[in-house]
């Protein structure tokens, strides 16, 4: 189990994490969500106490990370950033990863063959493509038997193959009752994994829920519209306090209103219709619903 | 395979000992080590056998005066003091290989608590230039007094002093060893490392040289490399340090940067 208390992060004058409180649990799979840039991988960092928290704390199985006899028992990690050296090969480096902890070599040999690198593990590990750094990066996580995996975006780089595994893996370390936290800034792919979300916004909590109760609270109905008199239908929506986002091709999606209301009102004031189509908020959009005004880059252009 | 396999014997707790043992892997699987140690060992043997096959065959065309403050140590332990630039270099790379490479996150998730990486590191870098250079060393001593004693400019083991300076040669390395792992963790870059190293052992000395002359005798014996060859050197005057206080003043800076470089790894974020 993950527990984090305030946990704040600065860098600079750039507040990287804001007071986060969270906890994860054992035995499911906790997606970690936000837009990029919203802390993800600085929250990552200060569970295993690479960085220092400005304020606030964290710990892992009740202890901060550094304080355990044998951390890599505790949690295994794979972080965002390459961490390897270019020029040993992935069986050197997991085997003096193992040493630290006393880990037999025939448990070396076999994360090897389990993430299927078999072919490369005596080549240098700069030499790997980005899907090969992953599965080592990955083979490193598993090392220690740990309690509780965390990865950063593990399926960055795998092709479809890979991702379909590491998500069997995933479910399958959370089915043996293990802590699994993984973070994503992909709603969709933490809908396929996850049970539990805890969304992040700007270093700040947004959400801390079942990845159920989440798209039920952010899911609306929603109807698209696409009609040659924009200016005209907004009027009309505003009327009826509907709010509207403006896709980039300049269909409508509009929210608050039923498609009924808005063909009659668009009926009565005779503006033309091309589409409107009634759907529910794809578990995409109610991240990004959800997380609108939290973007640290912001690309939207929202007419309410 | 969704389930991974469950770890046969647990993983056990982390140990200085088993520090050592990682370092120690770590240290031999790169392939800066081997090139670098190569060249430390050709250094401190081919320099001293080349000089003195020099010397000899010109030792006839000598003026009696070069021959009378001719001094047999110089030739021997000429490699091992232009070896300290291999030794050096690599114990920057050392610490600086992982930052470099992102390593370093690895290796601090496995320990934690830091600092044992780091007396690993010295520890194992210290104790694998000890074993390698005193045999190259002690071979480039022999090889090169055996060629000069066809003139009988040479001396043996039991002369005065020659035991201490050849050892002492072998324990001036193992000093820059350790020094150099404590710069490589202070600055983090091998190219601020070496740039350091650099200029404390090759870019001071002969600084001193153009200050007053009062001023130079009195900070140059205090300066690292200068205070470090006390040790090496047959005889001591008024200008240098004596052999044993000069040594434990370049121990002491050692332990000095390497302190430094514990309380950079130790409050520095990763
Ligand atoms: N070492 C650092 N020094 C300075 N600023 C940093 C550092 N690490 C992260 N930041 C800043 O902190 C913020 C959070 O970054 P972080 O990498 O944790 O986000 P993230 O959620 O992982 O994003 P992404 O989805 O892109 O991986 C960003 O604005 C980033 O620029
Ligand atoms: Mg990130």
């Amino acid at each position: 189990m993950i527990a984090a208390h305030l946990l704040t992060k600065d860098y600079g004058d750039k507040r990287a994490v804001d007071g986060l409180t969270f906890e994860v649990q054992p035995g499911i799979v906790t997606g970690f969500l936000g837009p990029n840039g919203s802390g993800k991988s600085t929250t990552m960092r200060l569970v295993l106490g690479l960085d220092r928290p400005t304020a606030g704390e964290v710990t892992v199985n009740g202890k901060p990370y550094a304080e355990h006899d044998a951390p890599l028992r505790e949690v295994g990690a794979l972080l965002e950033a390459r961490s390897v050296h270019t020029g040993r090969s992935a069986r050197n480096h997991l085997r003096a990863l193992a040493q630290t902890h006393g880990i037999a070599r025939a448990r070396v040999q076999e994360l090897i063959d389990l993430v299927g690198l078999h072919d490369v593990a005596g080549k240098r590990a700069g030499k790997f493509s980005l899907g090969m750094g992953q599965r080592l990066g990955i083979a490193t996580a598993l090392l220690g038997d740990p309690a509780t995996v965390m990865l950063d975006e593990p399926v960055n780089g795998l092709d479809p193959e890979g991702i379909q595994w590491i998500r069997a893996l995933l479910r399958g370390l959370a089915a043996e009752g293990r802590t699994v936290f993984v973070s994503s800034h992909l709603m969709s792919e933490m809908s396929m994994t996850a049970d539990h979300l805890i969304v992040i916004g700007r270093g700040r909590l947004i959400a801390d829920t079942s990845v159920r109760a989440f798209v039920a609270a952010a899911s609306k109905d929603l109807v698209r519209v696409r009609t040659p008199d924009a200016s005209a239908l907004l009027e009309a929506i505003a009327r009826l306090d509907g709010s509207v986002r403006v896709e980039p091709d300049g269909t409508f999606e509009v929210a608050g209103v039923g498609a009924e209301e808005i063909g009659r009102a668009a009926a009565a004031q005779g503006i033309v219709l091309f589409e409107l189509t009634p759907h529910e908020a794809s578990l995409e959009e109610a991240f990004m619903e959800i997380t609108r005004g939290e973007l640290e880059y912001s690309h939207e252009e929202v007419v309410a | 395979m969704t389930a991974i396999p469950v770890l046969a014997a647990p993983a056990r707790g982390v140990t200085q000992a088993r520090v050592v043992r990682s370092e120690w892997t770590k240290f031999w699987t790169v392939r800066s080590t081997r090139w670098s140690l190569l060249v430390a060992t050709v250094l401190t043997i081919g320099f001293p056998i080349l000089a003195s096959v020099i010397i000899s065959s010109h030792w006839g065309s000598q003026s009696p005066h070069d021959r009378a403050t001719f001094n047999p140590l110089d030739p021997a332990l000429i490699g091992s003091q232009i070896a300290q630039l291999a030794i050096g270099v690599l114990g920057v790379l050392v610490v600086s290989g992982e930052y470099s490479t992102g390593m370093i996150r690895a290796t601090l998730t496995a320990v934690p608590k830091r600092l044992p990486v780091l007396w690993a590191k010295a520890g194992v870098f210290g104790a694998v230039t000890f074993a390698l250079m005193l045999p190259s060393v002690l071979i480039a001593f022999f090889a090169s007094q055996s060629i000069l004693s066809r003139h009988d400019a040479s001396y043996s083991w039991h002369h005065a002093g020659v035991a201490r300076a050849v050892i002492g040669a072998v324990l001036y390395l193992v000093v820059v060893a350790v020094l150099t792992v404590g710069i490589g963790a202070v600055f983090r870059s091998t190219a601020g490392g070496i740039a350091t190293f650099a200029a404390i052992f090759f870019v001071l000395p002969p600084i001193m040289n153009v200050l007053p002359s009062s001023w130079n005798s009195a900070i140059s014996p205090y300066l690292p490399s200068e205070a470090g060859r006390a040790v090496i050197q047959l005889t001591h005057d008024s200008g240098t340090l004596a052999p044993w206080t000069g040594f434990g003043l370049f121990a002491l800076y050692a332990a000095i940067a390497l302190a430094a470089g514990a309380v950079v790894l130790k409050v520095r974020d990763a």
